[in-house]
């Protein structure tokens, strides 16, 4: 067994532009459902008697009045309204503006009202967030990506060389896009699980690049040639692959099992896991290093 | 010639970890703290809101910001500056003494719901967070009743006919729970009042001077009762009527007595987790994580045979050894963190994979396998540090900069890293030695070989 990963390289940088170019259009076209944690506002998720529809639940609300962030009375017709498989079997997941504790139990007795064996057993949370807290995460989110990549290039850069760094750094950027990318193709909320579960794909892509930037930093001490460079890139990933393989198989087995058996309130979580696991496994053997490469023979080129 | 010796050690490893994790499986049950997303409960995040009257600032106190101090609150001050203007905590005149006594207050209010390790914690300069966890078997816990007693400022006023306040509930001795008489002769549920001297005093004065009128009693702005003065009272005692039942008149009973909070504050955060929710959770992750671990232990055994054998004991012993730590570190476990924890079960084989990959290529290469084990671990050993140096790294940033859960994730994340890189590399490797040292091995295919 043995690939041609490098005389490639061409076809795998198209594949990721076309990816990339569809999580761009799914951006655009379907955009981002941001949660309570990103926008402030209150969510609750109830347990509904079986067979319910997501317009009698908008019509309950119509009839339901509040104030909004900037101060005007409102009905929470308006509000996002999501069927979803809870532990009691169908629940629904309500966001709306940010609610008062008045205005929560006007919602919560004008449900009670639509539905009377609803009770306060039916309530499986609510959480309410005002802006304050939503702008602070978005805020620790963009300074996290920021140090988290700071640290990385210093700390590779130091271990290898800057270009190595550069090259893990695209690899693990793409990563965190896609995850960005999965959560508008499955209309997932974005709370503070997602930027846990993006931070955590860092840090799993890049511990994957390494192992196989070790290999070819290893290769490259028996064969420091420049005109057996592509050979000694591909001879590199092709004796890590089985490892990378691997490691992807056993972490996505837990995070699979976990998708398919921890429902709709861990999928938040799961799913961008599971993606941005195939992914990270993607970049590392089909783009990092070839990226690595060309940076390489680039400088090489411009010295000559 | 087999050695006897070696093969027994490798089998007391591997019982004693066996017999640690059954061992360690009814103490960590036990004893592990679970997050209140696990367990139920209610979680509230209070910021302090800066005095409107700003009675104790002295002008131009505003103008300067307090300069950053030490490199972590420089970078985040920059990077505050880069996007023009702070998403965090605003600063202004709030004393540390008066944010202790809010916390104070609440603790009593809370105290009367009889909670186990209720967490009521000052968090930045302005904030106060709380977490409660509630038992669904106790009603008196209803996380409504809850909300509804940390939520109130119980600002309790008696004000004259012009407006002004003359009494706070600062003056109150007792405020307690009572069924009296009203004046039709009903029973009804009340809260009786007892003033100190002071109180008692102003009270007489206020009275004496509103014979005839009505004196509103309000709380927190809003008028709660309004009796009419029939005569001076003296005694300092005073009822609140109007109260729809004996509960409703404990809590408010219980707020009056706790005090007024000193500072107003704001709710930034509220979140209940309903029993059914926690619970539902807790066993879907721990079913996912048991089946992925069986469905791991597998899949290394199948790919790798005996190594794969012995790294699924290691990656058993991984586990305990993580739980423990958690245990005595008296962590707070949260679903995040358990998705951690899962997630770090994959990841705790990527070592072993990594030296299992290299032992086959050494095999392969015709060394013995003494000489391949040793070769393996001590190449694999550079790019197992450097990768998760790197994710330990991340799991650093995480912790610095998250709050809550997904802290929860990050020290679940690094102490897995840690305990991982212990148990492929120290476990694992004794356990190999002493496998190939009992020349019990005689073929390669059992070391992962194929052909």
């Amino acid at each position: 067994m043995y690939f041609d990963f490098i005389g490639k390289r061409r076809l795998w940088f198209i594949i990721a532009f076309c990816i990339i170019a569809l999580g761009i259009a799914s951006l655009i076209f379907r955009g981002l459902n941001f949660g309570i944690d990103f926008t402030g506002g209150t969510r609750l998720m109830l347990n509904l008697p079986g067979g319910f529809t997501t317009s009698q639940v908008r019509d309950v609300l119509g009839n339901v009045e509040a104030t909004d962030a900037s101060g005007r009375a409102v009905t929470l017709e308006n509000s996002y309204i999501q069927k979803v498989i809870g532990a009691g079997g169908e629940e629904v997941v309500i966001r709306t503006v940010p609610l008062t504790e008045d205005e929560r139990e006007k919602l919560l007795a004008a449900i009670a009202g639509q539905w009377p064996e609803f009770s306060d057993e039916d309530i499986r949370n609510v959480e309410n967030v005002g802006p304050v807290v939503g702008g602070e995460l978005v805020r620790n989110a963009l300074l996290a990506l920021l140090l988290a990549s700071v640290g990385m290039i210093i700390y590779i850069s130091f271990r290898f060389q800057l270009k190595f760094a550069v090259a893990a750094l695209a690899a693990l950027l793409f990563d965190a896009f896609i995850v960005i990318a999965a959560f508008s193709v499955f209309k997932l909320e974005l709370n503070s699980p997602f930027v846990a579960s993006v931070l955590t794909i860092i840090g799993y892509s890049i511990n994957d690049t390494i192992v196989i930037f070790d290999r070819v930093r290893e290769n490259l001490r028996y064969n420091p040639s420049l005109k057996a460079l592509p050979e000694t890139v591909n001879i590199s990933i092709n004796q890590s692959l089985l490892r990378s393989i691997n490691t992807s198989l056993t972490t996505l087995i837990v995070v699979g099992v976990l998708l398919f058996a921890g429902g709709d309130t861990l999928k938040p979580f799961t799913l961008p896991l599971f993606i941005g696991i195939i992914s990270g496994t993607f970049s590392s053997i089909f783009l990092a290093s070839p990226l690595w490469y060309e940076l390489k023979i680039r400088e090489n080129k411009a010295r000559v | 010639m087999t050695q006897w010796t070696k093969l027994l050690t490798l089998i007391l490893i591997m019982t004693t970890i066996a017999a640690a994790a059954a061992l360690s499986v009814p103490v960590i049950v036990r004893d592990i703290n679970l997050g209140i997303d696990l367990r139920g409960g209610v979680y509230v995040l209070l910021e302090a809101k800066a005095s409107e009257d700003g009675g104790q600032q002295t002008p131009g106190d505003e103008a300067q910001a307090p300069e950053p101090q030490g490199w972590w609150q420089k970078v985040t001050a920059w990077f505050d500056g880069l996007f023009g203007g702070k998403g965090g905590e605003e600063s202004g005149d709030i004393s540390a003494d008066d944010l202790a006594a809010t916390i104070a207050v609440l603790r009593n209010r809370v105290d009367s719901f009889g909670l186990t390790e209720p967490i009521i914690q000052r968090e930045g300069e302005r904030r106060i967070r709380i977490e409660l966890a509630t038992d669904p078997t106790k009603p008196e816990q209803s996380q409504r009743a809850i909300l509804e007693t940390i939520g109130k400022t119980a600002l309790l006023e008696f004000k004259d006919s012009s407006g002004k306040t003359v009494l706070t509930g600062a003056n109150l001795t007792t405020a307690q729970a009572v069924y009296q008489n009203d004046e039709f002769g009903r029973q009804v549920p009340m809260v009786s009042l007892e003033f100190d001297s002071k109180g008692t005093n102003i009270f007489a004065e206020l009275t004496a001077s509103h014979i005839g009128q009505q004196v509103p009693i309000y709380l927190d702005g809003e008028v709660i009762s309004a009796p009419q003065v029939r005569s001076a009272i003296t005694d300092g005692k005073a009822v609140i009527t109007g109260i729809g039942s004996i509960e409703e008149a404990a809590r408010l009973a219980n707020l009056l007595r706790s005090g007024a909070l000193p500072l107003e504050m704001v709710q930034l955060e509220v979140r209940t987790v309903g029993p059914t929710l926690g619970t539902d959770s807790l066993m879907k992750s721990l079913w996912a994580g048991l089946i992925g671990l069986g469905l791991v232990m597998l899949f290394m055994t199948a790919f790798y045979r005996l190594p794969g054998l012995i790294a699924s004991f290691a990656l058993l012993g991984y586990i305990v050894i993580l739980l423990d730590i958690l245990v005595a570190l008296k962590a707070v476990l949260t679903l995040p963190g358990i998705a951690g924890i899962i997630l770090t079960v994959g990841m705790a084989v990527d070592a072993n994979v990594i030296i299992f990959e290299r032992l086959k290529e050494e095999l392969k290469n015709g060394k013995t396998p003494r000489a391949s084990i040793l070769a393996a671990f001590d190449k694999a050993l550079s790019s197992i540090l450097d990768g998760n140096i790197t994710t330990l790294i991340v799991a650093a940033i995480l912790y610095a900069l998250g709050t809550g859960p997904i802290r929860g994730f990050a020290v679940t994340l690094s102490l897995g890293i840690i305990c991982s890189m212990f148990t492929a590399i120290v476990v694992t490797r004794m356990m190999m030695n002493n496998l190939v040292d009992s020349n019990t091995v005689k073929r390669n295919w059992l070391l992962g070989v194929n052909r």
